[in-house]
């Protein structure tokens, strides 16, 4: 009888596969990491891949500067018992270096990590960055190469992307052009929450659920934060919350949960109704094709 | 094992055009084994009725780019997921006009199924013949072939039998003898033999389109029972500050096909040197025994010189690296192949300088004729002879998929230019 991998195991295995061509093809690549699920799944595999040596690339993760301390602490305290390199680029410095120009003080600077971005990359000399996003999140991801080509720009072009045929990667680029790769392509929310829980990872707290100060604004539920505080006729209350993904802080809401573990959140995620960003991320609900235009703009 | 089919990924592609409901089979799919969330169900409800429609269009749910969206068209492969319990399901929704005969070899080339859809008012188009020879080009086992809109036509037995003949008879002038053909009545629309059996097709005894997807036994996609290891990246940790590692060097790549355990006699091509295998371990599991589509680290009880690109092979194995080749080659590159130029060619996880000996002939896609050709443009599909700069280590694309594979790339625009599935090793 002919053995067949379980389905985590198959995804694993080709991540593992991905990230090992992206070392062995690309000569200065650089990983995504946030702190949140998607990127903490993908350190697990990069050990996977890469132990007993060390990462064949550094870390980097995009400040916005409105991030949850909860998850900045434990992003620190995850590379440091990784033993790897981290770099942090910095939105609010491109605000003072003028590169990024709010529009308001209070506005949110998501769409700004573009910038912040590919400055990084432009700085650091970096021709592939290794991120965490997956086909079933939108649907411009869902036709994006698992090795996505962006030019000097920075932009993705989706009329004229590169064939990608089998497993066979092409990740060569000219100078200032770069290759974003998404190991965890295949991988649906649910598979994430799967993987987390047979591979144990640790995850920032504010993902199970927690007695938060919110208010109920158009529908969703907002953090009351210093960033995003409570307009003066409004309610707030204080139920009992968890992320289902994590980011900054002023386009990231919290969903009504009492899951405290991760078995009781795969039980939820299994028999939620609401996709995961048209829940919990405020900037996909502006327009159809929100996420088609900011990748097109050089977004992750 | 209860099950064979437990808990594994099945990957199959869907070819149609908008109007066999190919957007709405797969629309039906997501909807009935629940896959669709309330959001994107609303906001599909408010596009349907921006458009001016009465019912809930499900065909909306595939919609991606904003120029696709614009033209009403699929222009590239998407893939969505589904997953029953049993299994996890990854679709290539590849889309179907001939102009986008790349798109579809892209989506067959990870696929190992292929739903073809006709609609059964129509029966066999030149596009039905177009999909079916592309799929077994690309080396796809098994083909369910979807008679749709059975609505439309009064759930008519004879019809369906009729088209199900036709298509055979076309089916052995291809004169593929590795393809399993099935086929299934159905209504997209109305959701008939998709999840549901629904009532109206009762003359019709075999499997509902999940259930055939559910019970497909594709533990045979590489028949090729040899071991296959290309080596992706070397492994030495000697700046590392623990020192029971300054010596350690691990080989990582994926088992691409056959089996290998710790103790094993192995060869390293192109080199033929010989060693066994030591250890074997994912992360930080040792392991005593890899199997196909693993991804693995192993050490050696010798210290070989070996590189990213070299093949590890079984000790008694006598294949041997090659630079001549013949291969079925789908161009994909809106600038045609010149025939004079060097391409790069990428297999495995090694590269080569190709040039092009000969082009034999293209095939016309729709009648299946081979004619002479002196240039290809994009979409072509010939049998072309190749010489190597750098030694392969190549099986057929019909032993393996993977090994029998390999991309061009052009060594100015860094594009992908083409796709090619090796047919003969010359030398």
């Amino acid at each position: 009888m002919v053995k067949v991998l379980s389905h985590l195991d198959w995804l694993e295995s080709e991540a593992i596969h991905i990230m090992r061509e992206v070392a062995g093809q690309c000569s200065n690549p650089v990983l995504l990491f946030s702190g949140g699920k998607d990127s903490l799944c993908l350190l697990r595999i990069a050990e996977k891949a890469f132990r007993p040596g060390r990462f064949p690339f550094p870390l980097m993760h995009v400040d916005t500067g409105h991030n949850y301390p909860e998850v900045i602490e434990f992003r620190d305290r995850k590379v440091a018992e990784l033993g790897e390199r981290l770099i942090v680029a910095s939105v609010e410095e491109s605000m003072s270096k003028g590169t990024v120009v709010l529009n308001s003080p209070n506005e949110p600077r998501n769409k700004y990590q573009s910038i912040t971005l590919l400055e990084a990359i432009e700085e650091n000399i970096f021709d592939c960055c290794i991120g965490g996003a997956r086909r079933d999140e939108e649907k411009a991801r869902a036709k994006e190469r698992i090795m996505s080509f962006r030019d000097e720009f920075g932009q993705w072009d989706p009329k004229n992307q590169r064939p990608e045929l089998w497993d066979l990667y092409n990740a060569r680029v000219h100078k200032g052009e770069n290759i974003r790769a998404f190991p965890i392509s295949n991988w649906t929310e649910m598979d994430v929450w799967q993987y987390i829980a047979r591979e144990n990872l640790e995850l920032p707290n504010i993902y199970f659920a927690h007695q938060r100060d919110i208010i109920k604004r158009n529908g969703s539920i907002v953090p009351v934060t210093e960033f995003t505080p409570a307009r003066s006729d409004e309610k707030i209350e204080n139920l009992t919350v968890r992320f289902r993904t994590v980011g900054d802080i002023t386009c990231t809401a919290p969903v009504l949960s009492s899951a405290d573990t991760v078995e009781k959140i795969i039980l939820e995620t299994a028999s939620t109704i609401i996709s995961e960003r048209g829940e919990t991320r405020l900037d996909d609900q502006m327009s159809e094709a929100a996420m088609e235009q900011r990748k097109k703009e050089g977004y992750f | 094992m209860a099950n064979k089919t437990n808990d594994t990924v099945l990957r199959f592609m869907t070819c149609g055009s908008v109007d066999d409901g190919k957007s709405t089979l797969i629309g039906r799919m997501l909807f009935d084994t629940k896959t669709i969330l309330t959001d994107t169900l609303n906001q599909i409800e408010k596009t349907s009725k921006k458009r001016g429609m009465t019912a809930v269009d499900l065909s909306l749910i595939t919609d991606g780019l904003q120029a696709e969206r614009e033209q009403g068209i699929t222009i590239d492969v998407a893939y969505r997921y589904f997953s029953t319990g049993t299994r996890k399901y990854i679709i290539a929704d590849a889309p179907g006009h001939e102009q986008y005969t790349r798109n579809m070899v892209t989506a067959a080339s990870t696929a190992e199924c292929a739903i073809i859809l006709i609609d059964a008012r129509k029966g066999i188009l030149t596009q039905t013949k177009r999909h079916t020879y592309l799929s077994t080009l690309v080396g796809i086992k098994h083909i369910l072939v979807a008679i749709n809109k059975m609505d439309l036509i009064d759930f008519d037995e004879e019809q369906y039998k009729h088209i199900q003949d036709d298509y055979l008879t076309f089916f052995e002038a291809i004169k593929d003898q590795k393809t399993q053909v099935d086929f299934v009545p159905m209504s997209a629309l109305e959701g008939d033999m998709i999840v549901e059996r629904g009532n109206r097709l009762s003359w019709y005894n075999g499997p509902t389109l999940l259930e055939y997807l559910e019970n497909l036994d594709v533990s045979d996609k590489n028949s090729m029972q040899e071991l296959r290891l290309p080596v992706q990246f070397v492994c030495r940790p000697q700046e590392s500050s623990n020192k029971a590692l300054h010596d350690f060097r691990g080989f990582m790549g994926r088992i691409e096909s056959g089996t290998l355990k710790v103790n094993d006699k192995i060869k390293v091509l192109p080199s033929g040197h010989h060693s066994e295998i030591k250890d074997m371990r994912i992360g930080d599991d040792f392991i005593q025994e890899g199997i196909t589509d693993q991804s693995v680290t192993i050490t050696l009880k010798d210290e070989i010189d070996i590189s990213r690109g070299d093949m590890i092979v079984h000790e008694g194995d006598n294949i041997a690296s090659t630079k001549d080749l013949t291969a079925m080659v789908c161009w994909l590159s809106e600038t045609p192949l010149t025939v004079n130029r060097t391409y790069l060619m990428m297999h495995t996880a090694r590269s080569s300088k190709a040039k092009i000996t000969q082009i034999k002939h293209k095939i016309d896609v729709n009648t299946l004729r081979e004619e002479f050709a002196d240039k290809l443009n994009v979409n072509d599909i010939a049998e072309i002879s190749f010489k190597l700069a750098q030694p392969l280590v190549i099986d057929t694309y019909e032993k393996n998929r993977v090994t029998g594979a390999f991309i061009l790339v052009d060594e100015s625009s860094l594009h992908t230019v083409a796709a090619g599935m090796v047919k003969s090793i010359d030398s």
